[in-house]
C-alpha cells in the first residue's frame, strides 16, 4: 500500500471519484493547470481533461452557485476554495441557497455539492488565511461538516461526502497536509459520515478535537500520561452530523470533558459539545467541561503559536479538569 | 495621444521612489528566504511605474485603497521604509504595529487605507470613501486599486454600481498584470480589453500600458482631476507585469522564460533610468541616488531586526473600542 500525505490522499479521492462517476467534477480558482494553491488538484486536468476540472474567474459565490446548479440535476460538483477564509464572498449560495433548497422544495431537488476548502492556522498567514470557520456551517441546518485530522480518513470522508446527496463542506488541515504520512488504499473506499473515531483510549479524561488539533490534543495526552493522567482522545472527522453517542458514552466513563479547538471560543463548535454532553451525561461529570480554544479576536498575524490551543495550552487544561 | 515629455525634476523623483520600492522588496525577498518574515510576501516587482505615477498625481489628503500587493504603494505613499520593514518582519514598530504583515499595511497619516487580503473586499469601502468625501464637501479623491482578476468577483461590481450611480469621486485603478495566481487572464475573462468594463457603468474608462511613469502621471492626473471637479468616476485597466511569482511561494512555472524576458525589456526602473540619461543626467547621480536607497534599506532591516516584536496587548485589545475612545 502506498503511503501518502493528507495532499496525496485528498488528490487520490479525487480521481478515485472522479473515475467512477463522469457525474463528478472539479471547479475552483487555479485548480485546473496550476493544480491548486496546494496543489491537491495535481494532475486531475491531464487525466480528465479541462471541462472537468475547471479553472474558474476568481469568484467565490460563482463557484458554489453555479456548483448548486449543476448539482440539481445530478452532477456531483467539487468546489475548491483557495482558503476557508475566502468563502464568505459565496456564504450567500450555501446558506442561503444549497443548505435549503432539499427543505424548500419539500424534498424534491438535493445538492450533492462538495466544497473543499483548506483551513486553520500554522503557516502565519494572519488574519485572512488562517481561520476556523466551521461553527458557521454547523449552525446551519442542512449543510453537513467533515473536517479530517489524517490521510486515510481524508480520502474516505472525501469520497463518501461526493457520494453523499447533501451539501458537505469538507474543511482540509492545511497546518498538517504535508506533516502526517500514512498508508492509504490506492482504490476508492469509505469512510462514513458521522463516526467518531477514538484513538486513544482512556479511563480519566476525555479530550475531543479534529483536525489539526487532534495531534495536538494527542501529544498532550502523551505528556500528561507521563504524570499519571489518562486521557482518552476522539477525533470526530465529521463534525455534522454529530457522533454524539461516542462522546457522550466516553464522558460517561470518563466523568470530565476537555475540548480543543482553533476557533475562538465564543459560539464556537465547543460550546455546542459542552452543552450536549451536560445535557445527556450531567450526573456523571466530575469536573466543568473545558474548552481550550483560539482566543476570541481575530486571527492574529504575530501571535499565532499563542493563539492556537496547542499541546502546551491543551496540558494545563487537562491537569487541571483530571485533578478538579 | 502620444507619450508626454518627462519634466527632469519629475522623473529623478520618480526614479528614486521606484527604486526605492523595487530594492525595498529585493530585500524583503532575501529575508523571507532566510525566514525572518513569515506567512505571505506579494511582490510589486515590475509594477512600480503605476503606484509612482498614481502618487504623484494625488494629493496627500486623498484616499487609497490596496490589494496585498501593497508595499509599493505605501511607500510610493511616503511610508518610512523602516516601518514597512519592520511590519514585515511582524514587529510593534511596523506600520500596522506588527498586526497585519505584508498584505495589510495601512498608514493613517497618509491616508492609506490598507492593503487587502480577500480580494475584492475593499472596493465598496473605496466607493464609502469617495461617498464621504462628497457628504463632508471635501475636494478628496479616493484611488482604489485590484489586480485584473478582481474583476470577476462579485465586490467589484457593486463597488462599480455604486459608484457610477453616484456619480462618486473615485478612481478604478485595475493593474493587468496579466495573471491571477497562475491563471492568465484568457482563461477568466471573457473580455480582453477590461476598460470596455467602465461603460456598464456609466464611468469614462482608460486603458494604456503601466511601464512608463510618466504617462501614467499624465493619465492618472486626468482621472483624478475628472473625480475632483465632480465629474465623475473613471474605471482604468492599466496594462502591466509582475516579474516574480505571484507571491514568494510561487515559482511562476505557468509563463515561458521568452515571455519573462521580453517584459523585462519594459522594466519600468530601467526605462525611467534611460530616459533620464537621455534628458543629460549624469549617470553617476543616478548611481549615488541608488546608493542611498541601498542604505536606507539596510537601516531599515536592522530596524526591523532589532525592534520589539509585536505586543500581545494590542493583539488582545484592538478588537472593540476601549471605554473613552471615540
Ligand atoms: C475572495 C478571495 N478569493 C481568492 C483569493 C486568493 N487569491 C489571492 S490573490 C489571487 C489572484 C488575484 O489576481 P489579480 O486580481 O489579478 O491580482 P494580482 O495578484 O495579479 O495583483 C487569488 C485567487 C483571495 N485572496 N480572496
Ligand atoms: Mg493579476
Amino acid at each position: 500500500m502506498p503511503e501518502m500525505n493528507l495532499v496525496q490522499a485528498i488528490n487520490s479521492g479525487l480521481r478515485g471519484a472522479m473515475r467512477e462517476n463522469d457525474d463528478v467534477l472539479v471547479l475552483g480558482e487555479d485548480v485546473g493547470r496550476l493544480g491548486g494553491v496546494f496543489r491537491v488538484t495535481q494532475g486531475l486536468q491531464e487525466e480528465f481533461g479541462a471541462d472537468r476540472v475547471i479553472d474558474t474567474p476568481l469568484s467565490e459565490s460563482g463557484i458554489i452557485g453555479t456548483a448548486i446548479g449543476m448539482a440539481l440535476h445530478g452532477m456531483r460538483p467539487v468546489s475548491e476554495i483557495q482558503f476557508a477564509d475566502f468563502i464568505y464572498p459565496g456564504f450567500d449560495q450555501l446558506v442561503s441557497e444549497a443548505a435549503k433548497y432539499r427543505y424548500r422544495t419539500a424534498g424534491e431537488f438535493q445538492v450533492p455539492l462538495v466544497v473543499r476548502t483548506p483551513y486553520g492556522g500554522g503557516i502565519r498567514g494572519g488574519q485572512y488565511h488562517s481561520q476556523s470557520p466551521e461553527a458557521l456551517f454547523i449552525h446551519t441546518s442542512g449543510l453537513k461538516v467533515v473536517c479530517p485530522s489524517n490521510p486515510y480518513d481524508a480520502k474516505g470522508l472525501l469520497i463518501e461526502a461526493i457520494r453523499d446527496d447533501d451539501p458537505v463542506i469538507f474543511f482540509e488541515p492545511k497546518r498538517v497536509y504535508r506533516a502526517v504520512k500514512m498508508e492509504v488504499p490506492e482504490e476508492p473506499y469509505v469512510v462514513p459520515l458521522s463516526e467518531a473515531k477514538i484513538v486513544r483510549a482512556g479511563e480519566q479524561v476525555t479530550c475531543v478535537a479534529w483536525g489539526a488539533m487532534l495531534y495536538e490534543a494527542f501529544s498532550a495526552a502523551e505528556e500528561v500520561a507521563k504524570q499519571g493522567i489518562d486521557v482518552e482522545v476522539i477525533d470526530l472527522r465529521t463534525l455534522w452530523p454529530l457522533d454524539v453517542e461516542t462522546i457522550v458514552s466516553s464522558v460517561k466513563k470518563t466523568g470530565r470533558l476537555v475540548v480543543v479547538h482553533e476557533a475562538p471560543q465564543t459560539c464556537g463548535f465547543g460550546g455546542e459539545l459542552v452543552a450536549l454532553v451536560t445535557e445527556r451525561a450531567f450526573l456523571y461529570l466530575e469536573a466543568p467541561p473545558c474548552r481550550v480554544t483560539g482566543w476570541d479576536t481575530p486571527f492574529p498575524q504575530t501571535h499565532e503559536q499563542e493563539y492556537l490551543p496547542l499541546a502546551h495550552r491543551i496540558i494545563p487544561a487537562v491537569i487541571e479538569t483530571a485533578r478538579y | 495621444m502620444g507619450t508626454p515629455l518627462p519634466d527632469k525634476d519629475d522623473l529623478l523623483r520618480q526614479y528614486r521612489s521606484m527604486m526605492r520600492i523595487r530594492r525595498f522588496e529585493e530585500e524583503a525577498a532575501r529575508n523571507y528566504a532566510k525566514g525572518k518574515i513569515g506567512g505571505f510576501l506579494h511582490l510589486y516587482i515590475g509594477q512600480e511605474a503605476i503606484a509612482v505615477g498614481a502618487v504623484d498625481a494625488l494629493r496627500d489628503q486623498d484616499y487609497v485603497f490596496q490589494t496585498y500587493r501593497d508595499h509599493g504603494i505605501a511607500l510610493a505613499r511616503g511610508m518610512p521604509a523602516k516601518a514597512a520593514m519592520a511590519e514585515l518582519f511582524g514587529k510593534d514598530t511596523g506600520c500596522s504595529r506588527g498586526m497585519g504583515g505584508s498584505m495589510h499595511f495601512f498608514d493613517v497619516e497618509r491616508n492609506f487605507l490598507g492593503g487587502w487580503a480577500i480580494v475584492g473586499g475593499h472596493m465598496a469601502l473605496a466607493a464609502g470613501t469617495a461617498f464621504k468625501s462628497v457628504y463632508n464637501g471635501e475636494d478628496r479623491v479616493t484611488i482604489c486599486f485590484f489586480g485584473e482578476g478582481s474583476t470577476n468577483i462579485g465586490g467589484f461590481h457593486e463597488a462599480m454600481s455604486l459608484a457610477g450611480l453616484w456619480k462618486l469621486p473615485i478612481v478604478f485603478v485595475c493593474e493587468n498584470n496579466q495573471y491571477a495566481m497562475g491563471t492568465p487572464l484568457e482563461r477568466t475573462s471573457a473580455l480582453k480589453d477590461l476598460s470596455i468594463k467602465a461603460k456598464g457603468y456609466a464611468m469614462v474608462g482608460d486603458r494604456f500600458e503601466g511601464h512608463d511613469v510618466t504617462l501614467v502621471r499624465e493619465r492618472l492626473a486626468e482621472a483624478v482631476d475628472r473625480a475632483r471637479t465632480g465629474a465623475g468616476p473613471t474605471f482604468i485597466e492599466v496594462l502591466t507585469y509582475r516579474f516574480r511569482g505571484h507571491s514568494m511561494s510561487d515559482p511562476a512555472k505557468y509563463r515561458s522564460r521568452t515571455e519573462l524576458e521580453q517584459r523585462k525589456q519594459l522594466d519600468p526602473i530601467q526605462v525611467a533610468r534611460e530616459r533620464l540619461l537621455e534628458l543629460g543626467v549624469e549617470e553617476t547621480k543616478l548611481d549615488d541616488i541608488d546608493l542611498e536607497i541601498d542604505e536606507e534599506i539596510e537601516a531599515a532591516v536592522k530596524f526591523a531586526e532589532e525592534s520589539e516584536p509585536a505586543l500581545r496587548e494590542v493583539m488582545l485589545g484592538t478588537v472593540y473600542a476601549e471605554e473613552g475612545d471615540s
